[in-house]
Protein backbone atom coordinates (compact mmCIF):
# COMPACT_ATOMS: atom_id res chain seq x y z
CA UNK A 1 0.00 0.00 0.00
CA UNK A 2 1.44 3.40 -0.89
CA UNK A 3 2.83 5.13 2.16
CA UNK A 4 2.19 8.63 0.98
CA UNK A 5 -0.13 10.48 -1.28
CA UNK A 6 -3.33 12.38 -1.45
CA UNK A 7 -6.54 11.48 0.29
CA UNK A 8 -7.39 9.30 -2.70
CA UNK A 9 -8.06 5.75 -1.51
CA UNK A 10 -6.98 2.82 -3.62
CA UNK A 11 -9.92 0.47 -4.07
CA UNK A 12 -10.19 -2.61 -6.23
CA UNK A 13 -13.22 -1.24 -8.07
CA UNK A 14 -11.76 2.04 -9.30
CA UNK A 15 -10.15 1.05 -12.58
CA UNK A 16 -10.96 2.86 -15.78
CA UNK A 17 -11.84 -0.55 -17.17
CA UNK A 18 -15.10 -1.77 -15.63
CA UNK A 19 -14.34 -5.25 -16.92
CA UNK A 20 -11.07 -5.27 -14.96
CA UNK A 21 -13.02 -4.26 -11.82
CA UNK A 22 -15.45 -7.11 -12.27
CA UNK A 23 -12.70 -9.64 -13.12
CA UNK A 24 -10.90 -8.80 -9.86
CA UNK A 25 -14.16 -8.88 -7.91
CA UNK A 26 -14.99 -12.25 -9.44
CA UNK A 27 -11.82 -13.99 -8.27
CA UNK A 28 -12.19 -12.51 -4.80
CA UNK A 29 -15.80 -13.53 -4.37
CA UNK A 30 -15.21 -17.01 -5.78
CA UNK A 31 -12.27 -17.42 -3.40
CA UNK A 32 -14.57 -16.46 -0.51
CA UNK A 33 -17.20 -18.91 -1.70
CA UNK A 34 -14.55 -21.64 -1.88
CA UNK A 35 -13.38 -20.62 1.61
CA UNK A 36 -16.94 -20.98 2.92
CA UNK A 37 -17.25 -24.46 1.47
CA UNK A 38 -13.87 -25.54 2.88
CA UNK A 39 -14.79 -24.09 6.28
CA UNK A 40 -17.97 -26.22 6.33
CA UNK A 41 -16.03 -29.30 5.25
CA UNK A 42 -13.63 -28.87 8.16
CA UNK A 43 -16.42 -28.22 10.69
CA UNK A 44 -18.31 -31.34 9.56
CA UNK A 45 -15.15 -33.46 9.73
CA UNK A 46 -14.41 -32.30 13.27
CA UNK A 47 -18.03 -33.00 14.23
CA UNK A 48 -17.78 -36.48 12.80
CA UNK A 49 -14.77 -37.31 14.92
CA UNK A 50 -15.90 -35.64 18.15
CA UNK A 51 -19.55 -36.75 18.16
CA UNK A 52 -18.97 -40.24 16.79
CA UNK A 53 -21.71 -39.57 14.22
CA UNK A 54 -19.92 -40.39 10.97
CA UNK A 55 -22.90 -39.77 8.69
CA UNK A 56 -21.44 -36.52 7.23
CA UNK A 57 -18.15 -38.26 6.29
CA UNK A 58 -19.35 -39.55 2.92
CA UNK A 59 -20.68 -36.11 2.02
CA UNK A 60 -17.29 -34.54 2.91
CA UNK A 61 -15.44 -37.03 0.72
CA UNK A 62 -17.85 -36.44 -2.14
CA UNK A 63 -17.57 -32.66 -1.97
CA UNK A 64 -13.78 -32.69 -2.12
CA UNK A 65 -14.20 -32.85 -5.85
CA UNK A 66 -16.09 -29.53 -5.81
CA UNK A 67 -13.27 -27.91 -3.85
CA UNK A 68 -10.71 -29.15 -6.39
CA UNK A 69 -12.76 -27.83 -9.30
CA UNK A 70 -13.07 -24.42 -7.67
CA UNK A 71 -9.32 -24.23 -7.21
CA UNK A 72 -8.69 -24.96 -10.89
CA UNK A 73 -11.39 -22.53 -12.02
CA UNK A 74 -10.20 -19.61 -9.87
CA UNK A 75 -6.59 -20.22 -10.78
CA UNK A 76 -7.53 -20.20 -14.45
CA UNK A 77 -9.24 -16.83 -14.00
CA UNK A 78 -6.16 -15.46 -12.24
CA UNK A 79 -4.05 -16.55 -15.21
CA UNK A 80 -6.46 -14.78 -17.57
CA UNK A 81 -6.18 -11.55 -15.57
CA UNK A 82 -2.37 -11.76 -15.66
CA UNK A 83 -2.41 -12.30 -19.42
CA UNK A 84 -5.05 -9.73 -20.32
CA UNK A 85 -4.44 -6.95 -17.82
CA UNK A 86 -0.79 -7.26 -16.79
CA UNK A 87 -1.76 -6.00 -13.34
CA UNK A 88 0.71 -3.97 -11.27
CA UNK A 89 1.16 -3.00 -7.63
CA UNK A 90 -1.81 -3.85 -5.37
CA UNK A 91 -3.72 -5.46 -8.26
CA UNK A 92 -0.78 -7.74 -9.02
CA UNK A 93 -0.40 -8.64 -5.37
CA UNK A 94 -4.13 -9.37 -5.13
CA UNK A 95 -4.10 -11.74 -8.10
CA UNK A 96 -0.97 -13.55 -6.87
CA UNK A 97 -2.43 -13.80 -3.37
CA UNK A 98 -5.76 -15.20 -4.56
CA UNK A 99 -3.90 -17.80 -6.59
CA UNK A 100 -1.86 -18.81 -3.54
CA UNK A 101 -4.83 -18.75 -1.16
CA UNK A 102 -6.94 -21.08 -3.29
CA UNK A 103 -4.09 -23.59 -3.21
CA UNK A 104 -4.07 -23.47 0.59
CA UNK A 105 -7.86 -23.78 0.66
CA UNK A 106 -7.66 -26.83 -1.57
CA UNK A 107 -5.13 -28.41 0.79
CA UNK A 108 -7.37 -27.62 3.77
CA UNK A 109 -10.10 -29.44 1.84
CA UNK A 110 -7.75 -32.43 1.43
CA UNK A 111 -7.03 -32.47 5.15
CA UNK A 112 -10.76 -32.33 5.96
CA UNK A 113 -11.22 -35.36 3.73
CA UNK A 114 -8.41 -37.18 5.54
CA UNK A 115 -10.11 -36.47 8.86
CA UNK A 116 -13.40 -37.82 7.44
CA UNK A 117 -11.69 -41.01 6.18
CA UNK A 118 -10.08 -41.65 9.55
CA UNK A 119 -13.35 -40.83 11.34
CA UNK A 120 -14.91 -43.69 9.37
CA UNK A 121 -12.02 -45.98 10.33
CA UNK A 122 -12.32 -45.34 14.07
CA UNK A 123 -16.10 -45.54 13.90
CA UNK A 124 -17.59 -47.92 16.48
CA UNK A 125 -14.22 -48.55 17.99
CA UNK A 126 -13.48 -45.15 19.39
CA UNK A 127 -11.42 -45.29 22.51
CA UNK A 128 -11.75 -41.59 23.06
CA UNK A 129 -8.05 -40.84 22.78
CA UNK A 130 -7.22 -37.14 22.78
CA UNK A 131 -10.89 -36.16 22.39
CA UNK A 132 -10.30 -33.04 24.41
CA UNK A 133 -7.36 -31.94 22.25
CA UNK A 134 -9.24 -32.67 19.03
CA UNK A 135 -12.23 -30.65 20.23
CA UNK A 136 -10.04 -27.75 21.33
CA UNK A 137 -7.92 -27.75 18.16
CA UNK A 138 -11.04 -28.16 16.02
CA UNK A 139 -12.59 -25.02 17.49
CA UNK A 140 -9.33 -23.10 17.07
CA UNK A 141 -8.76 -24.04 13.42
CA UNK A 142 -12.39 -23.17 12.67
CA UNK A 143 -11.76 -19.70 14.08
CA UNK A 144 -8.47 -19.47 12.20
CA UNK A 145 -9.99 -20.28 8.80
CA UNK A 146 -12.85 -17.81 9.21
CA UNK A 147 -10.48 -15.24 10.74
CA UNK A 148 -8.07 -15.53 7.81
CA UNK A 149 -10.87 -15.21 5.23
CA UNK A 150 -12.41 -12.24 7.08
CA UNK A 151 -9.00 -10.57 7.28
CA UNK A 152 -8.59 -11.11 3.53
CA UNK A 153 -12.01 -9.64 2.75
CA UNK A 154 -11.36 -6.59 4.92
CA UNK A 155 -7.63 -6.22 4.13
CA UNK A 156 -7.13 -6.38 7.91
CA UNK A 157 -3.47 -6.91 8.88
CA UNK A 158 -4.16 -7.11 12.61
CA UNK A 159 -6.80 -9.77 12.07
CA UNK A 160 -4.28 -11.72 9.99
CA UNK A 161 -1.66 -11.46 12.74
CA UNK A 162 -4.18 -12.83 15.27
CA UNK A 163 -4.58 -15.93 13.11
CA UNK A 164 -0.82 -16.42 13.01
CA UNK A 165 -0.66 -16.16 16.82
CA UNK A 166 -3.45 -18.74 17.10
CA UNK A 167 -1.45 -21.16 14.98
CA UNK A 168 1.17 -21.21 17.69
CA UNK A 169 -1.47 -22.38 20.22
CA UNK A 170 -2.64 -25.12 17.86
CA UNK A 171 0.95 -26.29 17.40
CA UNK A 172 1.45 -26.43 21.17
CA UNK A 173 -1.75 -28.42 21.66
CA UNK A 174 -0.65 -30.78 18.89
CA UNK A 175 2.65 -31.52 20.68
CA UNK A 176 0.80 -32.13 23.96
CA UNK A 177 -1.65 -34.50 22.26
CA UNK A 178 1.23 -36.43 20.69
CA UNK A 179 2.78 -36.97 24.10
CA UNK A 180 -0.58 -38.22 25.37
CA UNK A 181 -0.89 -40.68 22.47
CA UNK A 182 2.64 -41.99 23.03
CA UNK A 183 1.74 -42.71 26.63
CA UNK A 184 -1.28 -44.78 25.56
CA UNK A 185 0.77 -46.70 23.04
CA UNK A 186 3.51 -47.46 25.55
CA UNK A 187 1.01 -48.66 28.11
CA UNK A 188 -0.92 -50.89 25.78
CA UNK A 189 0.48 -51.97 22.39
CA UNK A 190 -3.03 -53.08 21.33
CA UNK A 191 -3.99 -49.41 21.24
CA UNK A 192 -1.44 -48.65 18.50
CA UNK A 193 -3.74 -49.12 15.48
CA UNK A 194 -6.35 -46.88 16.99
CA UNK A 195 -3.77 -44.36 18.20
CA UNK A 196 -2.28 -44.09 14.73
CA UNK A 197 -5.67 -43.15 13.30
CA UNK A 198 -5.99 -40.46 15.95
CA UNK A 199 -2.43 -39.35 15.15
CA UNK A 200 -3.35 -38.83 11.49
CA UNK A 201 -6.38 -36.82 12.53
CA UNK A 202 -4.33 -34.61 14.85
CA UNK A 203 -1.75 -34.15 12.14
CA UNK A 204 -4.43 -33.12 9.63
CA UNK A 205 -5.85 -30.57 12.06
CA UNK A 206 -2.41 -29.16 12.75
CA UNK A 207 -1.75 -28.83 9.00
CA UNK A 208 -5.05 -26.98 8.52
CA UNK A 209 -3.77 -24.45 11.06
CA UNK A 210 -0.61 -24.01 8.97
CA UNK A 211 -2.65 -23.40 5.83
CA UNK A 212 -4.81 -20.81 7.63
CA UNK A 213 -1.59 -19.14 8.68
CA UNK A 214 -0.41 -19.13 5.04
CA UNK A 215 -3.64 -17.41 4.02
CA UNK A 216 -3.07 -14.74 6.66
CA UNK A 217 0.45 -14.16 5.35
CA UNK A 218 -1.08 -13.39 1.97
CA UNK A 219 -3.33 -10.76 3.58
CA UNK A 220 -0.20 -8.99 4.84
CA UNK A 221 1.35 -9.30 1.37
CA UNK A 222 -1.69 -7.77 -0.34
CA UNK A 223 -1.98 -4.89 2.09
CA UNK A 224 1.62 -3.93 2.78
CA UNK A 225 3.61 -5.57 -0.02
CA UNK A 226 5.80 -7.33 2.56
CA UNK A 227 6.50 -11.00 1.89
CA UNK A 228 6.27 -12.53 5.38
CA UNK A 229 6.42 -16.18 4.47
CA UNK A 230 8.83 -18.14 6.67
CA UNK A 231 9.04 -15.26 9.16
CA UNK A 232 8.59 -15.40 12.93
CA UNK A 233 5.62 -13.60 14.45
CA UNK A 234 7.75 -10.72 15.67
CA UNK A 235 9.38 -10.33 12.23
CA UNK A 236 5.92 -10.39 10.69
CA UNK A 237 4.59 -7.69 12.99
CA UNK A 238 7.59 -5.55 12.20
CA UNK A 239 7.34 -6.01 8.42
CA UNK A 240 3.56 -5.62 8.34
CA UNK A 241 3.60 -2.36 10.24
CA UNK A 242 6.85 -0.95 8.89
CA UNK A 243 5.06 0.69 6.02
CA UNK A 244 2.73 2.56 8.40
CA UNK A 245 5.65 4.14 10.21
CA UNK A 246 7.50 5.44 7.18
CA UNK B 1 -6.79 16.82 -9.59
CA UNK B 2 -4.48 19.75 -9.06
CA UNK B 3 -0.85 20.50 -8.27
CA UNK B 4 0.25 19.25 -4.86
CA UNK B 5 1.45 22.14 -2.69
CA UNK B 6 5.04 21.84 -1.39
CA UNK B 7 5.44 18.39 -2.87
CA UNK B 8 8.72 16.66 -2.19
CA UNK B 9 9.51 13.80 -4.53
CA UNK B 10 9.03 10.40 -2.87
CA UNK B 11 11.60 7.63 -3.08
CA UNK B 12 15.16 7.99 -4.31
CA UNK B 13 15.51 10.82 -6.83
CA UNK B 14 19.27 11.00 -6.30
CA UNK B 15 21.88 8.44 -7.25
CA UNK B 16 25.39 7.65 -6.11
CA UNK B 17 27.03 7.96 -9.49
CA UNK B 18 25.09 10.62 -11.39
CA UNK B 19 25.80 11.39 -15.03
CA UNK B 20 23.13 14.07 -15.28
CA UNK B 21 21.81 16.11 -12.37
CA UNK B 22 18.65 18.21 -12.59
CA UNK B 23 18.10 20.64 -9.74
CA UNK B 24 14.89 22.61 -9.15
CA UNK B 25 14.06 22.63 -12.83
CA UNK B 26 11.07 24.76 -13.75
CA UNK B 27 9.84 25.09 -17.31
CA UNK B 28 7.38 27.67 -18.62
CA UNK B 29 5.65 27.87 -21.98
CA UNK B 30 4.85 31.58 -22.00
CA UNK B 31 2.80 32.18 -18.86
CA UNK B 32 1.99 28.55 -18.30
CA UNK B 33 4.26 26.53 -16.04
CA UNK B 34 4.83 23.01 -17.36
CA UNK B 35 7.43 21.67 -14.89
CA UNK B 36 7.55 22.41 -11.16
CA UNK B 37 10.85 22.19 -9.26
CA UNK B 38 12.04 18.85 -10.53
CA UNK B 39 15.25 17.51 -8.99
CA UNK B 40 16.48 14.20 -10.31
CA UNK B 41 19.74 12.36 -10.92
CA UNK B 42 20.28 10.08 -13.86
CA UNK B 43 22.98 7.59 -12.93
CA UNK B 44 25.81 6.60 -15.25
CA UNK B 45 25.08 3.45 -17.25
CA UNK B 46 21.53 3.27 -16.04
CA UNK B 47 18.26 3.25 -17.91
CA UNK B 48 15.71 5.51 -16.28
CA UNK B 49 12.11 5.42 -17.46
CA UNK B 50 9.99 8.56 -17.27
CA UNK B 51 6.31 7.69 -17.09
CA UNK B 52 3.07 9.55 -16.49
CA UNK B 53 -0.19 10.54 -18.13
CA UNK B 54 -0.24 12.71 -21.27
CA UNK B 55 0.68 16.30 -20.53
CA UNK B 56 2.49 15.43 -17.28
CA UNK B 57 5.73 17.04 -18.48
CA UNK B 58 7.86 13.95 -18.97
CA UNK B 59 8.74 14.75 -22.61
CA UNK B 60 9.27 18.42 -21.76
CA UNK B 61 11.67 17.38 -19.01
CA UNK B 62 13.49 14.97 -21.35
CA UNK B 63 13.90 17.72 -23.93
CA UNK B 64 15.48 19.98 -21.31
CA UNK B 65 18.30 17.49 -20.92
CA UNK B 66 19.92 18.40 -24.25
CA UNK B 67 18.39 21.85 -24.61
CA UNK B 68 15.99 20.74 -27.29
CA UNK B 69 13.47 23.18 -25.78
CA UNK B 70 15.71 26.05 -26.93
CA UNK B 71 14.09 25.62 -30.34
CA UNK B 72 10.72 26.70 -28.88
CA UNK B 73 10.64 30.51 -28.60
CA UNK B 74 8.16 30.83 -25.74
CA UNK B 75 9.87 28.16 -23.64
CA UNK B 76 11.78 29.37 -20.59
CA UNK B 77 13.80 27.18 -18.24
CA UNK B 78 14.91 27.88 -14.66
CA UNK B 79 17.07 25.77 -12.36
CA UNK B 80 20.17 23.79 -13.23
CA UNK B 81 20.96 20.77 -15.34
CA UNK B 82 24.49 19.45 -14.87
CA UNK B 83 26.19 17.02 -17.22
CA UNK B 84 29.23 15.68 -15.38
CA UNK B 85 28.83 18.63 -12.99
CA UNK B 86 28.88 21.16 -15.81
CA UNK B 87 25.78 23.34 -16.19
CA UNK B 88 24.44 22.80 -19.70
CA UNK B 89 22.51 26.09 -19.49
CA UNK B 90 25.69 28.09 -18.77
CA UNK B 91 26.13 30.95 -21.29
CA UNK B 92 29.39 29.54 -22.60
CA UNK B 93 27.89 26.13 -23.34
CA UNK B 94 27.82 25.38 -27.09
CA UNK B 95 24.67 23.39 -27.84
CA UNK B 96 26.01 21.66 -30.96
CA UNK B 97 28.64 19.55 -29.16
CA UNK B 98 26.21 19.24 -26.22
CA UNK B 99 23.66 17.52 -28.47
CA UNK B 100 26.41 15.22 -29.73
CA UNK B 101 27.15 14.25 -26.12
CA UNK B 102 23.46 13.95 -25.29
CA UNK B 103 21.79 12.37 -28.30
CA UNK B 104 18.10 11.93 -28.92
CA UNK B 105 15.87 9.33 -30.55
CA UNK B 106 12.33 10.41 -31.39
CA UNK B 107 8.93 8.78 -31.41
CA UNK B 108 8.71 8.51 -35.18
CA UNK B 109 11.82 7.27 -36.96
CA UNK B 110 13.14 10.23 -38.94
CA UNK B 111 15.93 9.08 -41.24
CA UNK B 112 17.38 11.74 -43.54
CA UNK B 113 16.43 11.31 -47.20
CA UNK B 114 19.90 9.91 -47.83
CA UNK B 115 21.49 6.48 -48.05
CA UNK B 116 21.77 4.25 -45.02
CA UNK B 117 25.53 4.90 -45.01
CA UNK B 118 25.15 8.68 -45.19
CA UNK B 119 22.54 8.73 -42.44
CA UNK B 120 25.05 7.21 -40.04
CA UNK B 121 28.04 9.10 -41.46
CA UNK B 122 26.28 12.48 -41.22
CA UNK B 123 27.08 13.21 -37.55
CA UNK B 124 30.74 12.14 -37.55
CA UNK B 125 31.27 14.23 -40.72
CA UNK B 126 29.74 17.49 -39.45
CA UNK B 127 31.34 17.15 -36.03
CA UNK B 128 34.70 16.47 -37.70
CA UNK B 129 35.17 13.26 -35.76
CA UNK B 130 36.78 11.39 -38.68
CA UNK B 131 39.45 12.33 -41.17
CA UNK B 132 39.67 9.45 -43.63
CA UNK B 133 37.20 7.41 -45.58
CA UNK B 134 38.46 4.21 -43.86
CA UNK B 135 37.78 5.69 -40.46
CA UNK B 136 34.29 6.72 -41.53
CA UNK B 137 33.59 3.22 -42.89
CA UNK B 138 34.64 1.82 -39.55
CA UNK B 139 32.40 4.19 -37.56
CA UNK B 140 29.43 3.41 -39.80
CA UNK B 141 29.95 -0.33 -39.48
CA UNK B 142 30.48 -0.20 -35.72
CA UNK B 143 27.43 2.00 -35.15
CA UNK B 144 25.19 -0.19 -37.29
CA UNK B 145 26.47 -3.26 -35.47
CA UNK B 146 25.79 -1.73 -32.07
CA UNK B 147 22.32 -0.79 -33.22
CA UNK B 148 21.77 -4.41 -34.27
CA UNK B 149 21.16 -3.45 -37.89
CA UNK B 150 24.44 -4.30 -39.62
CA UNK B 151 23.56 -7.82 -40.76
CA UNK B 152 20.29 -6.62 -42.27
CA UNK B 153 21.78 -3.72 -44.27
CA UNK B 154 25.46 -4.50 -44.92
CA UNK B 155 24.74 -5.43 -48.56
CA UNK B 156 22.72 -2.29 -49.31
CA UNK B 157 24.47 0.50 -47.45
CA UNK B 158 23.89 2.88 -50.33
CA UNK B 159 20.16 2.23 -50.58
CA UNK B 160 17.94 5.01 -49.18
CA UNK B 161 17.35 4.90 -45.41
CA UNK B 162 13.69 5.70 -45.96
CA UNK B 163 13.27 2.35 -47.74
CA UNK B 164 13.78 0.39 -44.52
CA UNK B 165 10.92 -0.94 -42.37
CA UNK B 166 9.77 1.16 -39.39
CA UNK B 167 11.73 -0.90 -36.89
CA UNK B 168 14.83 -0.84 -39.05
CA UNK B 169 14.48 2.93 -39.52
CA UNK B 170 14.32 3.39 -35.76
CA UNK B 171 17.45 1.29 -35.30
CA UNK B 172 19.06 3.36 -38.08
CA UNK B 173 18.23 6.49 -36.06
CA UNK B 174 19.80 4.88 -33.00
CA UNK B 175 22.89 4.02 -35.09
CA UNK B 176 22.98 7.66 -36.25
CA UNK B 177 22.77 8.83 -32.64
CA UNK B 178 25.56 6.57 -31.41
CA UNK B 179 27.82 7.28 -34.40
CA UNK B 180 28.90 10.55 -32.76
CA UNK B 181 29.83 8.62 -29.62
CA UNK B 182 27.40 10.28 -27.19
CA UNK B 183 27.47 9.80 -23.44
CA UNK B 184 23.72 10.00 -22.88
CA UNK B 185 20.89 8.88 -25.13
CA UNK B 186 17.42 10.35 -24.67
CA UNK B 187 14.54 8.36 -26.13
CA UNK B 188 11.09 9.86 -26.51
CA UNK B 189 8.64 6.97 -26.93
CA UNK B 190 11.00 5.21 -29.33
CA UNK B 191 8.73 2.21 -29.87
CA UNK B 192 5.26 3.73 -30.04
CA UNK B 193 5.22 3.55 -33.85
CA UNK B 194 6.67 0.03 -34.00
CA UNK B 195 5.22 -3.48 -34.07
CA UNK B 196 5.92 -5.91 -31.17
CA UNK B 197 8.86 -7.65 -32.88
CA UNK B 198 10.59 -4.37 -33.75
CA UNK B 199 9.82 -3.18 -30.21
CA UNK B 200 11.44 -6.28 -28.72
CA UNK B 201 14.56 -5.65 -30.82
CA UNK B 202 14.80 -2.03 -29.66
CA UNK B 203 14.32 -3.09 -26.03
CA UNK B 204 17.04 -5.70 -26.40
CA UNK B 205 19.26 -3.01 -27.89
CA UNK B 206 18.56 -0.59 -25.01
CA UNK B 207 19.72 -3.26 -22.61
CA UNK B 208 22.98 -3.73 -24.54
CA UNK B 209 23.57 0.00 -24.96
CA UNK B 210 23.39 0.49 -21.21
CA UNK B 211 26.93 -0.89 -20.90
CA UNK B 212 28.32 2.14 -22.68
CA UNK B 213 25.69 4.84 -22.37
CA UNK B 214 23.32 6.45 -19.94
CA UNK B 215 19.75 6.26 -21.19
CA UNK B 216 16.58 8.15 -20.31
CA UNK B 217 13.43 6.87 -21.96
CA UNK B 218 9.95 8.34 -22.03
CA UNK B 219 7.35 5.66 -22.56
CA UNK B 220 3.60 5.24 -22.38
CA UNK B 221 3.97 1.50 -22.01
CA UNK B 222 4.18 0.50 -18.36
CA UNK B 223 5.35 -2.95 -19.37
CA UNK B 224 8.15 -1.42 -21.41
CA UNK B 225 9.25 0.73 -18.48
CA UNK B 226 9.21 -2.37 -16.27
CA UNK B 227 11.23 -4.35 -18.81
CA UNK B 228 13.97 -1.94 -19.82
CA UNK B 229 14.67 0.38 -16.90
CA UNK B 230 16.43 0.13 -13.57
CA UNK B 231 14.74 3.21 -12.14
CA UNK B 232 11.35 4.69 -12.86
CA UNK B 233 10.26 8.29 -12.39
CA UNK B 234 6.57 9.12 -12.23
CA UNK B 235 5.48 12.60 -13.37
CA UNK B 236 2.08 14.10 -12.70
CA UNK B 237 0.89 17.55 -13.79
CA UNK B 238 4.48 18.76 -14.13
CA UNK B 239 5.59 17.48 -10.74
CA UNK B 240 7.97 14.60 -10.13
CA UNK B 241 5.91 12.49 -7.75
CA UNK B 242 8.09 9.46 -7.14
CA UNK B 243 11.39 7.93 -8.25
CA UNK B 244 12.29 4.42 -7.17
CA UNK B 245 13.93 1.23 -8.41
CA UNK B 246 11.67 -0.11 -11.16
CA UNK B 247 10.93 -3.40 -9.40
CA UNK B 248 9.59 -1.47 -6.40
CA UNK B 249 7.53 0.98 -8.44
CA UNK B 250 5.58 -1.78 -10.18
CA UNK B 251 5.02 -3.97 -7.12
CA UNK B 252 4.90 -1.60 -4.14
CA UNK B 253 4.77 2.03 -5.26
CA UNK B 254 5.18 4.62 -2.54
CA UNK B 255 2.76 7.29 -3.68
CA UNK B 256 -0.98 6.84 -4.19
CA UNK B 257 -0.86 8.71 -7.51
CA UNK B 258 1.83 6.37 -8.85
CA UNK B 259 -0.23 3.37 -7.81
CA UNK B 260 -3.40 4.80 -9.31
CA UNK B 261 -1.65 5.48 -12.62
CA UNK B 262 0.22 2.20 -13.06
CA UNK B 263 -2.83 0.14 -12.12
CA UNK B 264 -5.06 1.89 -14.63
CA UNK B 265 -7.21 3.87 -12.23
CA UNK B 266 -6.64 7.08 -14.20
CA UNK B 267 -4.39 8.18 -16.99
Amino acid sequence: MPTSGTSMEIGFNQHISGQFNSDLEAIRSQMMEMGGLVERQVASAIDAITTGDTSPADEIIRREDDVDKMEVQIDRECTQILVRRQPAASDLRMVLAVSRVVRDLERIGDEATKIAVHALEVNGNSSGYCQQSIRYMGVEIGKMISGALDAFARCDVDGALDVVRNDKLVDQQYSAALRELITYMMEDPRSITQAINILWILRAIERIGDHARNISEQVIYVVSGADVRHSSISEMEEKAHKEDDE
Amino acid sequence: MSIIENHKTDGQPFSENPKLKARDVRVFYGEKQAIFDVSLDIGANEVIALIGPSGCGKSTFLRCLNRMNDTIDICRIEGEILLDDENIYAPKMDVVPLRARVGMVFQKPNPFPKSIYDNVAYGPRIHGLVHHRDELDEVVEKSLQRAGLWNEVKDRLHAPGTGLSGGQQQRLCIARTIAVDPEVILMDEPCSALDPIATAKIEELIDELRENYTIAIVTHSMQQAARVSQRTAYFHLGQLIEVNPTDLVFTTPEHTLTEAYITGRFG
